[in-house]
């Protein structure tokens, strides 16, 4: 090999050896391989040298251009595997047993409930109802059967307002209202009236752990042509095994209530035990649920329907209880408190 | 109310029925029977009649002594007693070894030096009284080792029922009345009651009586004489005791008993003080001694019964203290009457006094009931004390009587109502069962309604669809879905647009979803310098905090972010609840639903806070409505609003509510450093609203350009007006890039972005739009930064 070329080859290994970057690495390529480069510097004195002589150094020349960019493009290669690896190591490793960060917004207890029902009713067809707070005597005693002297219109029961209104002691106060407005659809286009109504209830009296004066229900009602007893056990087994979401068997036994005849109390199979017996039932097997029957004549006629001809059934959820049911609720004023350690647990349930 | 199925017995055979699964079916028919069902007598045996035969004092001890007993065995037995009223040929209730005796079992015991081989019992150690004054001093003539089991109805099945399941049925509120539906349940007849003839003393001279009130609708009484015991019968005696009540004298326990048996009270006056029985209302106030000596204000709407002038009792609530039965007593007046319910209920509520015989009064008895109950009354004196004689005739009156009422309906309104077929013969024999008349033509029935069961509660045809489904029991229907025509049911927009915005603002915001109450409360308020606003008035709360309806939420909701400053450094708060704002040219009450959002933070400046909460609303309605919000400046009115900052909201030209911050009063006292606002807006009224469409523009497919000016101006607003009265249809973005202050003054900088679709825009084009806006800016002041 010509002396010079070996000595360009020796000088490229040193250098490219000391190579710390990727600059220096093109750098180091430009000082070889440019225009102006060291290769082109040592082919500048084959003028003088034989066609023999220039062959050869020619062809070394090129040889050693070759190794050259071989060399670099291998060094290229690894310096890039090397920065990438660089950028994968620098990756800590996350510490995935942190807790995880749960904050979010939260409904209000009743919603949930109030929502799982909604959801089971539009599944029926029901309308959906809202209806006020403050209402009338008509409204919540008087187009409801409940005569004058109705304990239920006590003063201690009730929150009569200064302007002869009361703030509603039931749902059923939308009642009246509600076979009014479908009313007309029921006579003349034969359409059942199906509607459930939830709504806040008030009751004059002092508040503790299992006392609230205010609180929600939630009614329904289907009025039709041939609506009959059979169908409201049939209804309220199948709305009820639809909101607790499994098989519940229900009992009726007599209840009075002036705006139903025959009226009930509904019993359910006890979510805990299942009929069995347990404390929470009481060892009955059987909780208490809600009042329903058959819509009184007196109560029809005053909403403009007549008895002789269409029937109906009403109920009345707790949804405040069913609430306190449902998550194990033990203190019923949490619910009004507004308190968020309380209540931003019930972030949804669907 | 207790009842007891040895008293039911003796109406209704029940012989060879499970008496557990009937009263579970009574239950389930007729009124709710409490879980807990008491074998009364189960858990006693081995005591038996036993005879005294000798009683020696103790020597060392005053209250011991020793006994020997007969007890029908061969040998006499020794015991050690300490009950005072022992003596020599006493017959007592004596418990053998062996005996059980609740959860004692009688074995022999030292007493005292003295080995006892049995007891003999008190009344209260079998559990018939509660009298333990001494060993039970027996006068039945019995053989020695009888079982007290074969002497007294001892064994007996308890159960209560629900009184709030009777409200609606006066004729259950008495053994008579519950017999009559156990003999329907279980398909036996109903034993009449036996009675004395009362026809026997027509000759007898009459009472001197009379109604001069209508609130009294019968008025029926007998005076007797010549009572002489004074103890009832001990199977009385127990019954009542079973029943929850004190054994006192015989004519007291006689009234309870009957009224008990037939829910009839009763009243037993000494004669001589009744002379002259009036039954009336006072025109003036005055106090009255009840018998249980407690001095009661009379108004003039309670009914009295006097004798003439003076007041005896008050009627159907309890008698007076001078006219009280006493020691010396040989005449007495039964008295035996129904009073208007309502005013015997009202009459209770005034005197806060409520008694077994107001709380059956209340139910609406039936006034067939005096008579018959008097007829029973004088047959169990009779049989108690063989020598009373009735001293006069049967003295009754009547103001009021209730209507005979009759039903009429056919087998298809049966049919329809319940759902099911019931057959004719369950309907007729039901309804006799119960008392009913029935006459039946074809698919026709006509039914009278019996007295005790036509006061108040069975009016209606759909009555006696009551009567005849319970009986038939609920657990034996067959239930099947409705046939009903199918019709779609749209959902409302309120409950639409409610459901929507509590999802928005919980998922998207995390806020917290509250509830607070319908009016303010006083007390809070104060401590957070918030007025009571003037609005409707509670009447009689029984919480004298709260007196008014509240007008908006957002003071009751500052008063729960006042309870939640240490829940975190920042939250939000929200509820969908209702307010009133006084009331129409009706009267009635102008109630509005609304939302109500609070922030809160720590860490957050205000004006951050603000903009936070400004923008939720206004990606919330144009989430729901596709329409965007205006603010215009509004006047604070209430003291929790800041002076400053106070917005209406307003869309679609429909002003729905009010955003601010809290007045810095009522903020420092929630927390001296935190950042709190609110808005309230009318739910209803957004719902309302009509929505758009989305609107989608299709980006333009050409190349855009962006410019940004940035103009010296104190607010945005007229910069947002320039830029629209540009009016170009190429400006397709606008947005706001940043805010600056510095000496020179705010300074705001938009970035405006220009496309055209269907071709690439020339730079000429777009500097004519933006000279437009420029040269609009700058005659009304507001000019480029340089």
């Amino acid at each position: 090999m010509n002396e010079k070329i070996a000595a360009l080859k020796a000088s490229f290994e040193q250098e490219l050896a000391q190579v710390a970057d990727m600059a220096g690495l093109e750098a180091l390529r430009v000082s070889y391989l440019g225009k102006k480069g060291k290769m082109t510097e040592a082919l500048k004195g084959m003028g003088n040298m034989s066609v023999e002589e220039r062959k050869t150094i020619g062809a070394q020349t090129n040889e050693l251009k070759n190794e050259i960019t071989v060399a670099l493009a291998q060094k290229l290669e690894a310096m890039k595997a090397a920065e990438l690896q660089k950028e994968i190591d620098e990756l800590p490793e996350f510490d995935v047993s942190m807790p995880a960060n749960m904050d979010r917004g939260s409904y209000h207890p009743i919603t949930l409930v109030q929502r799982q029902c909604e959801q089971v009713f539009r599944t029926m067809g029901f309308h959906l109802e809202d209806y006020a707070e403050i209402v009338t005597d008509y409204e919540c005693f008087e187009s409801l059967n409940i005569p004058k002297f109705h304990p239920a219109r006590d003063m201690q029961d009730t929150y009569y307002l200064d302007n002869g209104q009361l703030l509603k002691t039931q749902t059923s106060a939308a009642q009246n209202a509600i076979y009014r407005k479908y009313r007309d659809d029921l006579v003349n286009n034969g359409v059942p009236i199906k509607a459930v109504f939830p709504g806040r209830c008030f009751r004059n009296e002092a508040t503790d752990a299992c006392h609230e004066n205010t609180f929600f229900q939630m009614e329904g009602m289907m009025v039709d042509k041939n609506i009959s007893i059979s169908n409201l056990i049939y209804f309220m087994k199948t709305m009820l095994s639809e909101v607790f979401r499994k098989d519940i068997k229900v009992r009726l036994r007599p209840g009075f209530f002036p705006f139903v005849e025959p009226g009930f109390e509904l019993d359910i199979s006890c979510l805990i035990c299942g009929g069995e017996g347990c404390p929470s039932c009481k060892h009955s097997g059987w909780l208490e649920l809600c009042p329903c029957g058959m819509i009184h004549p007196e109560v029809l006629k005053a909403g403009g329907i007549d008895p002789e001809e269409y029937t109906g059934f009403a109920f009345g959820l707790g949804l405040t209880r069913l609430a306190m049911m449902q998550y194990g609720v033990k203190d019923i004023r949490d619910l009004n408190s507004g308190n968020l350690t309380r209540l931003s647990q019930f972030t949804d349930d669907e | 109310m207790y009842i007891s199925m040895n008293w039911i017995q003796e109406f209704v055979d029940l012989s060879g029925i499970d008496l557990m699964a009937l009263i579970h079916q009574f239950s389930l028919s007729t009124a709710e029977v409490e879980n807990e069902i008491f074998q009364k007598g189960a858990d006693l045996s081995g005591v038996v009649v036993a005879e005294i035969k000798s009683v020696e004092e103790h020597p060392e001890s005053k209250k011991l002594h020793l006994l020997k007993v007969d007890c029908g065995e061969a040998d006499l037995v020794d015991v050690v007693c300490g009950a005072p009223n022992v003596r020599v040929g006493m017959k007592t209730a004596f418990a053998k070894l062996g005996a059980q005796l609740g959860e004692i079992t009688i074995a022999p015991r030292k007493l005292a030096g003295y080995t006892s081989h049995g007891m003999c019992c008190s009344e209260k150690e079998l559990g018939l009284s509660d009298n333990n004054d001494g060993i039970l001093d027996i006068t039945e003539d019995v053989a020695v080792g009888t079982d007290v089991k074969d002497l007294w109805q001892i064994d007996d099945i308890i159960f209560e029922v629900d009184n709030k399941s009777l409200t609606n049925r006066p004729d259950l509120w008495g053994h008579y009345g519950i017999a009559r539906e156990f003999a329907a349940l279980a398909k036996r007849p109903l034993k009449p009651m036996e009675m004395v003839d009362l026809a026997q003393y027509k000759d007898l001279p009459a009472i001197d009586m009379k109604i001069e009130d209508p609130l009294c609708q019968r008025y029926s009484c007998l005076t007797v004489e010549n009572i002489t015991r004074n103890v009832a019968p001990m199977n009385m005696r127990i019954r009542l005791y079973y029943c929850g009540m004190r054994a006192i004298n015989l004519l007291a326990d006689l009234t309870n008993y009957l009224m008990l048996e037939m829910g009839q009270p009763m009243h037993a006056f000494d004669s001589r003080k009744v002379e002259k029985i009036r039954i009336k209302r006072f025109n003036a106030p005055f106090t009255f001694q009840t018998l249980d000596k407690v001095e009661r204000a009379i108004d003039e709407n309670t009914l009295m019964i006097c004798n003439g002038d003076k007041p005896v009792a008050i009627a159907g609530i309890m008698g007076g203290f001078d006219s009280e039965i006493v020691e010396d007593t040989t005449s007495l007046t039964l008295e035996s009457a129904t009073f208007n319910a309502a005013s015997i209920r009202k009459s209770t509520v005034r005197l806060t006094h409520r008694t077994d015989a107001s709380a059956r009064y209340e139910k609406s008895l039936d006034p067939e009931m005096t008579v018959p109950a008097i007829a029973r009354f004088v047959k169990l004196l009779q049989d108690a004390d063989a020598g009373m004689r009735v001293t006069s005739c049967l003295t009754d009156e009547r103001a009021f009587t209730y209507p005979q009422v009759t039903l009429d309906f056919d087998k298809k309104f049966v049919d329809r109502y319940t759902g099911i077929e019931i057959s004719d013969e369950h309907i007729v024999s039901t309804l006799t069962a119960l008392g009913f008349v029935v006459r039946q033509d074809g698919d026709k029935v006509s039914v009278d309604v019996p007295s005790w069961r036509a006061t108040k509660d069975v009016t209606i045809k759909a009555d006696i669809i009551e009567e005849i489904t319970r009986i038939y029991g609920y657990d034996n229907f067959d239930i099947h879905t409705a046939e009903a025509p199918l019709y779609p049911v749209r959902e409302h927009v309120e409950k639409t647009t409610e459901n929507k915005v509590k999802d928005i603002l919980v998922k998207r915001y995390g806020l917290h979803e509250v509830h607070s109450y319908i009016w303010q409360y006083s007390d809070e308020y104060k401590k957070l310098g918030i007025e009571v606003e003037d609005n409707i008035r509670l009447l009689g709360a029984a919480n004298p905090n709260i007196e008014v309806i509240r007008r908006s939420i957002v003071p009751t909701q500052l008063v729960q972010v006042k309870g939640n400053t240490a829940y975190a450094p920042s939250f939000g708060i929200f509820e969908v609840g209702r307010v009133a704002d006084g009331v129409d040219e009706n009267g009635l009450a102008k109630e509005y639903k609304k939302l109500c959002i609070t922030l809160f933070s720590k860490v957050e400046d205000v004006q951050t806070l603000y903009f936070k909460l400004r923008d939720m609303l206004a990606v919330t309605v144009d989430d729901l409505k596709h329409k965007p919000l205006t603010w215009v400046k509004a006047e604070a009115s209430h003291s929790w609003e800041h002076p400053k900052n106070l917005n209406a909201i307003v869309c679609d030209g429909v002003t729905l509510g009010t955003i601010g911050v809290a007045h810095p009063v009522v903020g420092k006292k929630i927390d001296k450093k935190a950042a709190i606002v609110f808005a309230e807006i009318d739910i209803d009224a957004l719902a309302q609203v009509g929505a758009e469409r989305i609107k989608y523009v299709e980006p333009s497919r050409f190349p855009g350009m962006e410019q940004d000016l940035t103009f010296m101006a104190e607010t945005y607003a007229p910069i947002a007006k320039a830029i629209e009265a540009a009016n170009s249809a190429l400006i397709q973005k606008v947005s706001v890039v940043g805010t600056y202050t510095d000496e020179g003054g705010k300074s705001i900088t938009v970035r405006l972005f220009f496309s055209h679709n269907e071709r690439t825009l020339t730079r000429d084009e777009v500097q004519a739009v933006v000279d437009r806006i420029v040269t609009d800016l700058e005659s009304k002041g507001i000019l480029i930064k340089k």
